[in-house]
This record gives structure tokens, sequence and C-alpha cells, in this order.
């Protein structure tokens, strides 16, 4: 089903990466990714059955790492799992559990084994996960992360200085961006720092409030980090009315209109309380109506790239979203 | 200052369970400032654990005693003189002040009274806030005169991250987000363009990940010392 744009070939000479996103970015589509969420178990057929539900909605999957704080399979691990399944794996770092030496070498192991998209965060605080106790690294941020992959890829160089030999490991460098959290007139001007420091995609926390998104991306736009960077907004279904006020409520930087828990309360008007499937089912149908209307409002957003969407252990809701939108099947560049 | 907070009663009635004879030594310097260890902290913590041995019927003799500074030998020096009767000492130092009771006294079960908590300061009465983690290698300068180093939950030399929320941290809605207070006093001073770069990262060697540090003063050291 899916088709190939024949006379589409990427100019690979000024390609950073040998990755799918990168070459989609480059042609001059809207780009799409989704996520993928490892499991809290060594079962590798989880992996399998989820790539199953993603495969060919993407064009480059995330693979999560230890999100929430919450212990999971390896971001590394899981990618090369998802790699073999025909996925085109984004692996997630978090500065939060390893320092500047397991950092470089699971990048030189991911690049081994053909990973060539790569996401720069933080991570969420350990106290949010299932092991508050735990000691915290952040050697370094995520910031000097993306620098620190950017010197490997075009420098050769380690970031003590010592060179890579052979050459470094050519990643897509990924950096995220919360256009909401406070305070807000300095979120533009992080992104160009995350952009100077060698971010070549990002992806951002999910939109809801797309008038303040908008408002954001015209300062990104008047700033020209657009041009230097392929900004992917995130969009996410919601799942229930709770979903969306928990969001509203208790997410830290995440501004949910009111618009969008009513119309998921008015969703369930008249179904009983007691009817649990029915009342989940037109939620979840509500929830795929109104991510297919954000990924329109975002189409419409001057320097979007593409829309990341987030569909958090719940990806089988990507394709409806997905092809909901008009964006399936994805376009396939030759090399 | 050093501040530190008195361990709770029962944890230092189990460390005494063994004990008949116990001197308490409380310090005249931080810990006194931060009421943890001071001489009025030392008379009240000793009559509780005397009261406590009372009331279950064991022996327990308490002795006070103040010294200035716990951390420097002349000031602990004269212990000397009794220190063999007691069976164990209590310090109300911080860590310094109970490991310098130890070096010297190293024949003497030295207990630590206090947990020791930060290098901090008092910021409204009765509060008191971390400000340094004595990385040894301060950048102050660079940050409007405030450490992210100590006071970002992460760390981070290139904040804030996505967590913050009307200038506090997202772990906590009393935790101030070092970072929004560090754009909001360098704009202020109006050196915002110091901020558009990206700090590198920073060498951790002059901080405890180099191991327990050292200062050699070659001024100060007596002609003819061994300075390695």
């Amino acid at each position: 089903m899916q088709h190939s744009i024949k006379n589409e070939t990427a100019d690979t000479e000024s390609l950073k990466s040998d990755g799918n996103l990168e070459r989609v970015l480059a042609a001059g589509h809207f780009a799409v990714t989704a996520e993928l969420g490892p499991p809290k178990s060594p079962n590798p057929e989880i992996i399998r059955g989820k790539a199953r539900l993603l495969k060919g909605l993407a064009d480059a999957v995330n693979v999560t790492d230890n999100q929430t704080a919450v212990v999971r399979m390896s971001s590394l691990a899981t990618a090369i799992l998802a790699a073999q399944e025909g996925l085109e794996p984004v692996m997630q770092m978090t500065c939060r559990d390893r320092n500047r030496l397991a950092l470089q070498s699971d990048l030189l192991g991911g690049g081994a084994h053909g990973i060539r998209n790569v996401l720069c965060l933080s991570g969420d605080h350990q106290s949010f996960g299932n092991h508050p106790g735990a000691k915290n690294v952040h050697d370094i941020d995520s910031m000097q992360l993306t620098f620190m992959i950017k010197e490997m890829r075009d420098e050769n160089r380690f970031q003590c200085g010592e060179e890579i030999p052979g050459g470094g490991p050519r990643f897509f460098i990924g950096a995220a961006a919360n256009p909401f959290a406070d305070p807000v007139d300095l979120r533009p001007l992080r992104l160009a720092k995350k952009v100077a420091a060698g971010a070549d995609f990002i992806q951002t926390q999910p939109v809801f409030d797309s008038a303040r998104f908008k408002k954001y991306m015209n300062r990104v736009v008047e700033l020209r980090i657009h041009e230097k960077t392929a900004i992917l907004a995130g969009v996410g279904p919601l799942k229930s009315s709770a979903m969306a006020r928990y969001m509203r409520d208790r997410v830290p930087g995440m501004k949910v209109p009111e618009e969008f828990v009513a119309r998921m309360d008015g969703a369930v008007e008249g179904i009983a309380k007691e009817d649990k499937a029915a009342r989940r089912d037109v939620w979840r149908a509500e929830g795929i109506k109104i991510c297919i209307e954000q990924i329109q409002r975002m189409r419409e957003i001057e320097g979007v790239a593409g829309v990341h969407v987030m569909a958090i252990e719940w990806e089988e809701a990507v394709k409806p979203i997905i092809e909901g939108a008009g964006l399936w099947p994805r376009p396939v560049i030759g090399e | 200052m050093i501040v530190a907070e008195q361990k709770p009663l029962q944890n230092i009635k189990s460390m005494l369970k063994d004990s008949r004879k116990v001197l308490a030594v409380g310090c005249g310097s931080c810990v006194t400032v931060c009421f943890a260890g001071g001489a009025k902290e030392l008379a009240v913590l000793s009559s509780a654990l005397r009261l406590s041995a009372g009331a279950e019927g064991k022996a327990l003799d308490v002795d006070e005693v103040m010294v200035q500074r716990q951390c420097e030998n002349e000031f602990i020096e004269p212990l000397a003189d009794n220190i063999e009767s007691y069976d164990a000492i209590l310090s109300l130092g911080c860590g310094v002040g109970v490991q310098t009771l130890a070096e010297r006294y190293p024949r003497k079960k030295i207990l630590p009274a206090l947990d020791t908590s930060f290098m901090g300061a008092p910021t409204e009465l009765g509060v008191w806030e971390e400000r340094c983690i004595g990385c040894g290698n301060c950048l102050l300068h660079l940050t409007g005169g405030i450490c992210p180093i100590t006071r970002c939950a992460k760390q981070l030399l290139n904040g804030p991250c996505g967590g913050s929320e009307n200038g506090t941290c997202e772990i906590d809605e009393n935790t101030p987000c070092a970072w929004a207070a560090i754009w909001k006093q360098v704009d202020d001073l109006g050196d915002m363009d110091e901020l558009m770069g990206v700090l590198p990262p920073k060498d951790w060697s002059t901080g405890r990940d180099g191991g327990p540090r050292r200062i050699i003063r070659d001024d100060l050291r007596p002609p003819g010392s061994d300075n390695t």
C-alpha cells in the first residue's frame, strides 16, 4: 500500500545521517514521528507487537528512555528490537541516569546497530518515578549532550577531545522543547540555544493550546530558528475526561484549554456511568478526533515541519490519527 | 555556614544502647548558629537522654562539654584529660567535627548526634536553604550570583528545563526554579547576551568526584615542610 515517490532522491551528500527521518524532511515533506514505550519487562514480544501497530505509519518512532523516571527496558535495546521490526527508531537519551562515558558508549553502540536518530533530554526528575531514592547523574545537560553528539559526528571527537578511530556515529540529532513552560518569553531563546548546540530537529511537548503555540512559533519564525532546524509539533490523543483534567491540572508546563475538557465531558453525555465500555469507546473516538483537528491546526502554523504523535501506551490510536489527518501513506525516499 | 539537624532521639538512644558513660560534645560554630548542636541543644539533648534512660530503668551518665570548634585539633585537645573515662563520645558537631574527634581519639567510639545537611544560609526565621555544594570551580559570575549546581534539581548548566512553572520547580512548589531566577537576575542586570551561549560540560574533578579534596597553601606552610 505504501507509495513510493519515484523521482525523489535525497541529496545524500548534504545529509548528516543515513536516516529516513532526515531524508523525508530534506525532501520537504511534512514529517510524522510516533512513540514506542519500552516495557517494564525483558519481553521482546511486547516491543514486536507495538512495532507491528506502528510500522509504515511514521517516518521514525521515538523509543523512550526510562520515561517518568520509571525503570523500563533500555532505549538502546528497545531501539535495536524496533529496528529489526522495520521501524526507524529515535533513541531517546536522558542525562539523569548516565554520565558522559556511558552516554558516549551507548551512542557508539547505537551507531553500530544502525540507529540513526537520537533525542537529547534532561530526563524527568527521579522523585516522580518508582525509585525516588535514586541518585541522579546530570553530569552533562541536554544541551551539552546535543553538542557532544554533534562533535562526535562532525568532528569525529569524543567529548574529551580524543579522536574517534575510524570516525564517529552519524546521528540526526533531536532535542525537546516545551513552548508552554515558564518563563514563556524565554522559550524561543532557549530553543535557539539548542539549535546552536546542534539540534537538527525539535519535538515539542503535546500542544493543546494552539493559540499559545502559534504565538510561540511566531517568535521562533521571527528569530528564523525554523530555518536551521525542523520543528515537529507534539500532539497526543486524550483518552478520557479524567486524563484531560489530569493534564490540565497536574502536568507541569501543560496547558489544556477548557474547550477540550468540555468536549470530552460532552462525548459521554447520556451514557450511563456503569456502561464503562461504551464510555471508553466514545471518549477514545473523541480524543482521536480532537488530535486529528490539532494536526490540521499545526500544519497551518508557519515554521512547523511535522508532527510528533504521542499516543502513550495507546499505539493503536496512531493509525486512525495519521490516516484521519491525511498523512498516510508515508513517503518513501530513495537513497 | 554548615547546616545540620539533630537526629531523632530514638536513633541516638539506639546508638548508645551499650554505653553507660557518655560525653556529649557541643560545638560553638556553625551548628550553634543553626540551633542544632550549640550549648542549649547540648543541654536539652543530654537531659532528654538521662530522663529517657531513667524512665527505662537504665544506668546512663551523660556529661556535657562545649568546644568552640570541633573541626580543629587545638580546640578538642583539652578533651584528652578525661576522655578515657567515657565509653562513648556523642558529637553534636557536623560531620567534620565527628571525624576530627575520631581521628584525634581513635580508640573511642565517636557517635554523630546530628545529620549534617548542607552549606547554606537562613532565609527566614527558622528556615535554612542550601546555597553551595563546594564544587571547587565557582561559576556564579556567569549565573547572576545564583548557583544552578546547588539550586537546580537537575544541576542544569543551560536551564531552565520544561518543568519550570510560575518560577517554581516541578519537584516541589516550594522550591524556586533556579534558572527562572538566573534569567531574571541576569536580564535585570542587562547582561542577557551572556546567557545566549551554551555553557560547556563542567569539569567535576574539582568537586567530590575527584575524590576527597585537599588544599595546600604554600604561603601558610612552615618552612621546610613537605608540601606534597
